[in-house]
């Protein structure tokens, strides 16, 4: 009975985590700019199959995840160059558009570079699974949560302790107050962009040897990464985590308990219910209209 | 009375060379081959080896001085995948292209969409998809080279009944390869006396499947598992299955039956076993099986031409153009009613999928003992029967 329960509370935390890692991705740039980056599950994906090209190229594994973590890093820094500040007067749907188009540019180079295929990557440590109390926890879920916990730390950091952080924020309070203050806002964006397409390509190495990897696995991961991103208030960092950590563990739980054909409908009726009683996510600023 | 016997001597000569000039302009004129199948698109994987392999025998026969006498022509269109444009494919080979016979549709989407008209316009079809519902009940004209998803039911079951297990866990994907699996599977038991006491399901996005395991694992008297789905899923699954320390015996469907799901499970496959085309394992076949030839010299042909990997999809589309090769020479001529009936009673070709007896109540021709039950052993497949 324990040993059920916790089976499905490992294997929700496991992906839970990563969905709050695509969810913070989502937070940060919306922070910055109020645009929903589309192209945030792609982030992911170059994350992953670069590394796993990259190996498979004979790149030891270190460096390998290095390299591929800058590449997504460039490809973000790009994208906000590239496709986002030429329309920098458009408004913010039109943005959010343009992100679409963007992630279905990137997932077809990514088909023409990487084919279809799915790909493997080793665990980081051994594949021995670990047993706790009759359940059976994969040695690469405490890679991915540790990361995660990592990745959030250093975020809390780089917000309140660094000066490019706390551009970042004035620039998503006030962009006229912060550009009047001496703040390059297009800089602050562009920075938004690189963090977060970082911190995506992270969470696409950490998850892949569990999930594999292939050119479209952008796509139902930053979904969800949306949806934790909704259900936890968009904006909010605290939100993201919470929300990614329980959208996990709902879907596995209604996967285990009743039954799998439920499970997304369960997710996404539990964003319904949070946005129907609060309309701004569980953590989501109140927004104050000063006259 | 000379008279009119001349006038019917002059009819019958008028008649004869009539006969003959248009026997000549036949000579010369190719057998046209149709063929709509799924080159790009998300069913590719079908479509690609399935039309290098029509090319490549298209020429080769046509090298060896064609059928009956006529060259082959291959005109090929590709649906994407998408059954509506199937349809108006199979309608252009129909009416504008004029083929003699349709080898193709890749997938079971593609050929249900094409079927009415083909019916209609009355032109054999053999198509290369797998659901049973193609040739069950049976259409007049059309037939296919794949064994059906209920075959792969019925093999996986027996093998288990042999094992004397009379209790099973099923998870299936809810694709539509994997559902119409576990519809066939839960029919089968049935009638074989088995119970299905596990049955769960996963999406074919999910990453894992640990939830839907243990939930199986946790059901008392499952003897062995049976994992019916396509994609990376069922590779998940294996792996998920293996991380939880299942020792139960493990069941794959035909649908992961090629070298990338060995690859994607990697030491988590081992000791599974899935029903599988001899394709797989060529070079274990026993001497005395008759299919062995067949399949050594297609794999070397197919590999050596396009410098890729044999799949089981390109042995559909080989198996279906040389039944049609069959019935076209057996007939004698490509009048469609003649065609038809020699498909229909084309017996004992051995092709690369298996040995097809076909009959006016079975438009399929194989039976489950086609597949070959493998398993997986120091990551290669392995012959068991």
């Amino acid at each position: 009975m324990l040993a059920e329960f916790l089976q499905y509370l490992f294997t929700g935390i496991t992906i839970g985590a990563t969905y709050a890692l695509i969810a913070l991705g989502f937070t940060l740039i919306y922070n910055a700019s109020h645009v929903i980056n589309f192209a945030q599950g792609e982030f992911l994906m170059i994350g992953g199959m670069a590394t796993v090209s990259l190996t498979a190229m004979g790149v030891p594994m270190a460096v390998a995840v290095v390299l591929a973590v800058i590449l997504a890093g460039v490809l973000g820094i790009a994208l906000q160059r590239l496709a986002i500040a030429p329309a920098k007067q458009a408004d913010v749907v039109t943005l959010i558009i343009i992100t679409i188009g963007a992630s279905i540019f990137i997932r077809g180079i990514a088909q023409l570079v990487w084919g279809k295929q799915y790909h493997v990557m080793q665990n980081f440590s051994t594949s021995e699974p670990i047993q706790v109390f009759g359940a059976v926890l994969n040695s690469q879920s405490l890679w991915v949560l540790g990361v995660g916990a990592v990745m959030v730390v250093a975020l809390v950091l780089f917000f309140t302790k660094t000066l490019i952080g706390k551009a970042i924020l004035a620039t998503s309070m006030n962009k006229d107050a912060a550009r009047l203050v001496g703040i390059r806002t297009q800089m602050v964006l562009m920075l938004a962009f690189m963090v977060s397409a970082l911190l995506g390509s992270v969470a696409g190495i950490v998850v892949a040897p569990i999930t594999f990897t292939s050119y479209d696995i952008g796509i139902i991961l930053g979904l969800k990464g949306f949806v934790a991103a909704a259900i936890g208030g968009l904006g909010s960092g605290v939100g993201a985590v919470v929300g990614g950590l329980a959208l996990g563990i709902v879907e596995a739980m209604t996967a285990g308990y009743i039954s799998s054909d439920y499970k997304d409908a369960v997710a996404f009726s539990m964003i319904l219910l949070v946005l129907f009683f609060m309309p701004r996510g569980l953590f989501g600023a109140k927004i104050v209209e000063r006259v | 009375m000379l008279k009119i016997m001349m006038r019917r001597a002059r009819k019958c000569a008028v008649v004869a060379a009539a006969g003959l000039m248009m026997m000549s302009a036949q000579a010369a004129e190719p057998i046209k081959i149709g063929s709509f199948l799924s080159i790009t698109g998300p069913a590719s994987f079908l479509g690609d080896p399935e039309l290098k392999t029509l090319e490549m025998y298209v020429e080769k026969i046509n090298e060896e001085g064609g059928v009956l006498g006529r060259p082959l022509e291959l005109i090929h269109y590709d649906d994407v995948g998408n059954a509506s444009s199937a349809r108006n494919f199979a309608s252009r080979l129909i009416r504008s292209d004029r083929v003699d016979i349709i080898v193709g549709g890749s997938t079971t989407g593609a050929t249900m969409a094409a079927v009415p008209l083909i019916e209609q316009a009355q032109v054999p079809f053999i198509s290369l998809a797998g659901a049973v519902v193609i040739t069950t009940p049976v259409k007049k004209w059309v037939f296919k080279t794949p064994q059906s998803d209920r075959m792969a039911a019925e093999r996986i079951l027996t093998d288990m009944k042999d094992r004397g297990v009379s209790k099973i866990g099923l998870i299936s994907g809810t694709g539509g390869f994997g559902s119409s699996g576990r519809t066939q599977t839960l029919e089968v038991a049935e009638q074989m006396g088995m119970e299905v006491v596990a049955d769960v399901t996963y999406s074919g996005s999910d990453t894992d499947m640990t939830a839907q395991l243990t939930n199986i694992r946790n059901t008392k008297g499952v003897e062995a598992v049976l994992n019916f789905g396509f994609g990376q899923g069922p590779a998940i699954v294996t792996r998920n299955y293996a991380q939880l320390g299942m020792e139960l015996p493990f069941y794959q469907s035909h649908g992961v039956a090629s070298d990338s799901f060995l690859e994607l499970a990697g030491s988590s496959a081992e000791g599974l076993r899935l029903p599988a085309s001899p394709l797989l394992v060529p070079d274990s076949l026993p001497d005395n099986d008759p299919q062995k030839e067949v399949v050594q010299n297609y794999k070397a042909e197919y590999e050596a031409r396009w410098d890729s990997k044999v799949s089981t999809f390109g042995a559909y589309a080989y198996d279906g153009l040389m039944l049609a090769v069959r019935a076209i020479e057996e007939a004698g001529s490509t009048d469609p009613e003649a065609v038809r009936e020699a498909l229909e009673n084309i017996k004992g070709y051995v092709g690369v999928t298996g040995e097809f007896n076909m009959s006016p109540d079975d438009h399929n021709g194989l039976d489950a003992d086609s597949f070959r039950m493998l398993e997986v052993q120091n990551g290669e497949w392995n012959l068991i029967n």
